[in-house]
């Protein structure tokens, strides 16, 4: 399948899959030998050296001033992932397999959320959050991603529900089945893949999520990538603690992207490709 | 018909809570916000009267009057067009040479994508480092120390740092592009190796022989094939630089001048900074009509062919 290709050819292809893995990797090399050195030795002038000795003085620092942040972005993210993700689930079924009059009207309708710019909604979001007594909180957070999750996990439950045969819900009608015992025994077993798709996304997305976070909470409640961006607001900036901060911020989602990569780029594509 | 009608109603009533909060979530918000552009609420006092004394369109006719609005249009306008080219330039070469399947290409392709798994907030505060790592000097190290010492000093200048303008193009922006690109090339290189692997081999093949040269069967061939994947992309992309919040806010701010300001900054200072709350929200309209814009004409035919 392969063309022939002359060395010279094969040489300048991989020059430039090098030259691009040098790009991508110069934040990853400036990430990781700053934090691994002790604030005496962080300085300007010997930023792009490697540390002359591995000091976890920085990661120390950052975990004992990030840890409540971090656990606050997990209270925060399993339980928004797993809502959106159910009720999307069920919200797929229902348009794709009980359509009424007005149903696709109505997905045309939830799917909107998804293309808005948040901040057409953000002040009468936080006012609302602050009436109801949610505001500052890590419950009213969640609500606030369950709510806006729901366009997407809908699309992405309802795509792969639409290619179910028709007539596995019909015959299965005829047995007598309803509505809610055939999601649990035909449409709930077939989607664990595509669960295992929207989960990934969304623990991703809302995990890294940052404009809600800062509007919406308090120094008690904060998730932890606005406690990154307070990092840098103090007088002195610790820059072998920010960037170990940085670490911390964006391990959860590595750790999820190396070890279930291929689930993360069906959801990448699912979420913008339609079908 | 009974049955049917039932079954309607408990398809609603699954559906019930999604639709209540959306309603209200989505679309109760927004008409409160265009409520609130059009007040005159931009002090903290006419906020707590709640007092209903409409303006018309005064708030938005005020905010295209400003400098720093004006700036901030101009800075979306070229901050998306550059990010989407550079996107589309490398993640389309990327996935050109990754569809020849070379040695080693699944490490390649897997490392280009990573970023994607990263908040933009830890993008931001890494490439400031980069860039010009401590308090704003008037020359900022960082990269140019490393040109520096490698002797190519002709590459040193300002970064984000720099007041320069091109045609209405703040070059400080070049530095916020470059860490959005690095972010998001890798997502147009998965998207346009997605396509490339669904072309009949066949087809090159045949042109090949025919006498096509490699340019020829990019532009004549696969480009033409995978025009619909691209303005998927573009879509999404330009989706994403409206909302580049996150990026600028961790990595540069406002900037001397606005240099590297956008609508969505404007929109939280004012909005939470300075309790202007019509403002805030009239540039919030304006960014939910940028994004329509955008995206109406684009589902609409998505539609129409489905």
């Amino acid at each position: 399948m392969d063309e022939k290709m002359t060395t010279q050819e094969k040489i300048i292809r991989y020059a430039i899959l090098i030259a691009f893995a040098i790009f991508f990797l110069i934040p990853m090399y400036v990430l990781l030998s700053t934090s691994l050195k002790s604030f005496s030795e962080v300085s300007i002038n010997t930023m792009w050296q490697l540390p002359d000795s591995l000091s976890f003085e920085g990661f120390r620092e950052a975990f004992t001033k990030l840890a409540p942040n971090v656990l606050n972005s997990f209270y925060l993210v399993i339980p928004a992932t797993l809502l959106s993700a159910i009720m999307g689930s069920m919200n797929g079924y229902v348009l794709s397999h009980w359509k009424f009059k007005g149903s696709d009207t109505l997905f045309a309708l939830i799917l909107f959320g998804m293309f808005i710019p948040y901040q057409s909604v953000l002040f009468p979001l936080v006012q609302f959050m602050q009436t109801i007594g949610l505001y500052g909180s890590i419950p009213g957070l969640i609500l606030v991603h369950v709510v806006y999750g729901l366009p997407i996990t809908t699309l992405m439950f309802r795509n792969y529900y639409q290619d179910v045969p028709e007539a596995l819900t019909e015959a299965a009608k005829v047995d007598g089945a309803n509505i809610f015992s055939i999601y649990r025994h035909i449409f709930f077993p077939i989607s664990i893949p595509s669960f295992v798709v929207v989960f990934i996304w969304q623990f991703t997305n809302i995990w890294n999520e940052f404009l809600f976070a800062v509007s919406l909470t308090d120094t008690q409640s904060q998730p932890i990538t606005v406690a990154l961006t307070n990092l840098a607001g103090s007088q002195v900036v610790e820059w072998n603690v920010q960037m170990s901060g940085a670490i911390i911020t964006a391990l959860p989602t590595l750790l999820v992207y190396i070890i279930f990569g291929r689930y993360f780029i069906k959801g990448m594509l699912a979420g913008s490709v339609k079908g | 018909m009974k049955r049917k009608h039932k079954e309607s109603l408990t398809s609603l009533a699954i559906l019930s809570p999604s639709i209540i909060t959306l309603a209200v979530f989505v679309y109760g918000f927004i008409s409160r916000s265009v409520q609130i552009s059009l007040l005159d609420w931009d002090t903290f006092s006419s906020f707590m009267r709640k007092a209903k004394d409409y303006v018309g369109l005064e708030n938005y006719a005020g905010l295209f009057r400003e400098a720093r609005f004006q700036t901030d249009l101009w800075n979306t306008l070229y901050f998306t067009l550059f990010f989407i080219l550079g996107c589309l330039a490398i993640g389309i070469l990327l996935s050109l040479i990754l569809n020849n399947k070379p040695k080693g290409g699944y490490f390649f392709q897997n490392l280009y994508l990573f970023p994607m798994a990263i908040s933009f907030v830890v993008t931001g505060t890494v490439w400031r480092w980069i860039f010009a790592p401590g308090r704003l000097p008037d020359n900022p190290r960082g990269i140019n120390l490393l040109f520096e010492q490698l002797g190519l000093d002709v590459f040193q200048w300002g970064w984000f740092t720099s007041t320069g303008n091109f045609l209405g193009f703040n070059i400080a922006l070049v530095a916020v592009i470059i860490a959005a690109v690095w972010q998001y090339s890798g997502y147009t290189m998965a998207m346009w190796l997605a396509g490339l692997r669904g072309i009949d081999q066949q087809l090159i093949e045949a042109a090949r022989i025919d006498g096509a040269s490699k340019w020829q069967v990019f532009t004549k061939i696969l480009f033409p094939i995978q025009k619909p994947i691209t303005l998927s992309a573009i879509i999404v992309l330009a989706h994403v630089s409206l909302k580049a919040f996150a990026l600028i806010y961790a990595m540069t701010g406002s900037g001397p001048n606005n240099v590297t300001d956008i609508p969505a900054v404007y929109m939280f200072e004012a909005t939470f900074r300075s309790n202007r709350y019509s403002t805030g929200s009239a540039i919030a309209i304006v960014l939910l009509m940028m994004v329509g814009l955008l995206i109406i004409p684009y589902l609409v035919n998505s539609f129409k062919e489905e």
